[in-house]
């Protein structure tokens, strides 16, 4: 089956103030199956939301596309004039933000919200407009559709809020959504119920997903596939299941060793000390020439330091960046 | 700081003992002149020194609206709020401006709590010019050793809180909570807005400060698996109630009522037992 978006090879950077370039994202590729739910995992800084808008060329002024591709529908986004892209994003590739208080008009109806998205994609008359906003309404609120599109946003709760964002999202049927953080401002039980409705969505619509969070535990039994992002580089992905029950990278094991286990039967391991990846990510640490995580890794070796490790495909289409597993 | 550590506590006095606390909200609306809005119906609980309850609830559950009364930032519509056996509700002004630093609060996103422009230094020296005690000397010591009891190091002090990471900027508001000396620390989601490997960070700290300070925690928090992690006991809230209170692992391995069950349901856990060990 043919990918519905390929990345290739992509490297973005920030300018600082001091005019320097800062490397944010240092050639990653993948690509995106259509249906396909895709979780990218990683910390603050680790380049997981400068992937997200650079995939649709939202960078702030001071991000940089330095190489790279993205290929969507025969066409190199990255090389696309800016009226094409408008053709694109929102309408064929659609973002949804973290924080749905921020991303929604205070002082406008969300069904107005909606509609204004399908009428600055499509040539429909009014009639038909209001007909597929309600349609749209529907497909995301089963009940209680109409109620919620004549409310403002202070009346809704923060998961109905979502909903309208992935109304919009939805509103011109894109084949690739992109959802940033979606349910970060949000409590478990509401998590799971965006989760699920993403779930129901992409089996009605077809829809392939970019899902990117910092909770691997949310991935569990939604995700397809898992790519682990880490100062800016793919450092494990996989088919879900594998990366989530047995991580091979040093990086994703350490990170899924420091959530604390919920239902710890004897009691036992409560109240004692999670086990914590040392350092933090934060740019000035990164090491230059060798591996990321080098400096916080506890299985690191010399060559680590000497050259950046390539991808490893360790079957199965589970591909790690670690000398581990080079032989 | 001189409270013996103690896991138990149960033959102590309880640090903060809440009676039947109610919070009404006026409601304001357009068409009906008055509507209220009841946050907390009626909560009561117990902390013992040296111990951590976590309230858990799903949103507008109240539970920030408690944190909001315990450290009296709101006045409670009715109910008593007793601290080391005074009632904080029907104290005056003077005598509860003495007793706020001992009840500190520590809020979810420590990037819109520390002031942008102040450096870390302004920022740990503010609640001791504020208590108008100590000299030039004795504020640069505390500060120091403060950032040396939460792990920060020293030759930050000069930078704006914007130049640290969450997890520094966490630990900077945990320092700024303990500069007074503080008996009870409110933890209202202060792990929710980091990344999970910071939030263990955290939570070690927290673990730490109270084995050697003797630290009472009333941790507010969305999160059942750290809120399983951290207490001691645990207080369920649905609607403005506690629906369910008692030690942690019977909250957890029995839950009782529906809204605990449906907490415990929500929370997303990697499928652990498919897990290999970590260290292999």
């Amino acid at each position: 089956m043919a990918s519905v978006l390929e990345i290739q090879d992509l490297h973005v950077s920030y300018r600082s103030r001091e005019g320097v370039l800062c490397p944010a994202l240092a050639g990653v590729s993948f690509d995106l199956m259509p249906g396909e739910i895709m979780g990218v995992l990683g910390e603050s800084g680790s380049g997981k939301s400068t992937l997200a808008v650079s995939l649709v060329r939202l960078l702030p002024g001071n991000g940089k596309i330095i190489r790279g591709a993205v290929h969507f529908e025969r066409k190199d986004l990255l090389q696309a004039k800016p009226d094409e892209l408008q053709q694109i994003r929102g309408r064929r590739i659609s973002l949804i933000f973290q924080e749905p208080s921020l991303a929604l008009h205070p002082t406008m109806r969300v069904g107005e919200q909606v509609r204004q998205v399908l009428a600055a994609h499509s040539s429909l008359k009014k009639s038909a407009l209001n007909e597929r906003t309600r349609q749209v309404f529907a497909e995301v609120f089963p009940e209680e559709a109409d109620r919620i599109s004549r409310s403002y946003p202070h009346q809704l709760s923060g998961g109905q809020r979502q909903r309208v964002l992935i109304a919009q999202a939805i509103a011109c049927g894109p084949s690739v959504v992109i959802a940033d953080e979606p349910t970060a401002s949000l409590d478990s039980a509401t998590q799971m119920e965006i989760l699920g409705a993403f779930r129901t969505l992409r089996e009605k619509l077809g829809l392939a997903m970019i899902f990117i969070t910092h909770n691997p535990a949310l991935l569990s039994g939604f995700a397809d596939r898992v790519m682990v992002l880490y100062g800016g580089q793919v450092v494990e992905c996989g088919p879900a299941a594998t990366v989530l029950a047995s991580p091979r990278h040093p990086y994703t094991k350490a990170l899924f060793a420091s959530i604390p286990p919920v239902f710890d039967e004897s009691g036992s391991g409560r109240k004692t000390r999670l086990p914590v990846i040392l350092g933090d990510s934060s740019h000035s640490s990164l090491p230059r020439g060798g591996c990321p995580f080098e400096p916080r890794c506890t299985e690191r070796m010399d060559i680590c330091r000497e050259r950046e490790p390539a991808l490893v495909n360790l079957g199965a289409s589970h591909t790690v960046s670690c000398f581990k597993y080079e032989s | 700081m001189k409270v013996e550590a103690s896991t138990s506590g149960q033959n102590m006095q309880p640090l903060l003992k809440v009676e039947n606390l109610v919070k009404r909200y006026a409601k304001r609306s357009f068409s009906d002149a008055r509507e209220e809005l009841l946050a907390l119906d009626g909560v009561s609980f117990t902390i013992f020194p040296g111990t951590t309850l976590a309230i858990v609830g799903e949103s507008g559950s109240g539970k920030s609206t408690l944190a909001s009364c315990l450290a009296c930032l709101e006045s409670p519509t009715a109910g008593n709020i007793w601290f080391e056996g005074k009632d904080i509700v029907q104290l005056g002004e003077r005598a509860r401006r003495q007793l706020r630093p001992q009840i500190q609060l520590i809020f979810q996103d420590p990037a819109s709590s520390l002031n942008p422009r102040w450096s870390v230094f302004e920022i740990l020296v503010e609640p001791f010019i504020l208590q108008r005690k100590f000299t030039r000397e004795e504020m640069i010591q505390h500060a120091n050793s403060l950032l040396e009891r939460v792990g920060l190091s020293p030759n930050i002090v000069e930078r704006p809180p914007t130049e640290l990471s969450g997890g520094q900027r966490q630990r900077l508001a945990i320092a700024r909570a303990l500069a007074l000396e503080p008996k009870l620390l409110i933890l209202d989601e202060a792990l929710s807005a980091l990344d999970c490997s910071v939030q263990a960070q955290i939570a070690n700290l927290l673990m730490e400060l109270q084995s050697s300070l003797g630290m009472t925690y009333l941790f507010i928090t969305h999160d059942l698996a750290m809120a399983a992690h951290l207490a001691d006991k645990i207080a369920v809230m649905n609607c403005g109630r506690i629906v369910e209170q008692g030690p942690a692992e019977k909250i957890l391995q029995q839950p009782q009522h529906e809204t605990t069950r449906r907490l415990l349901a929500a929370v997303p856990t990697i499928a652990r037992a498919a897990q290999p060990a970590v260290e292999q």
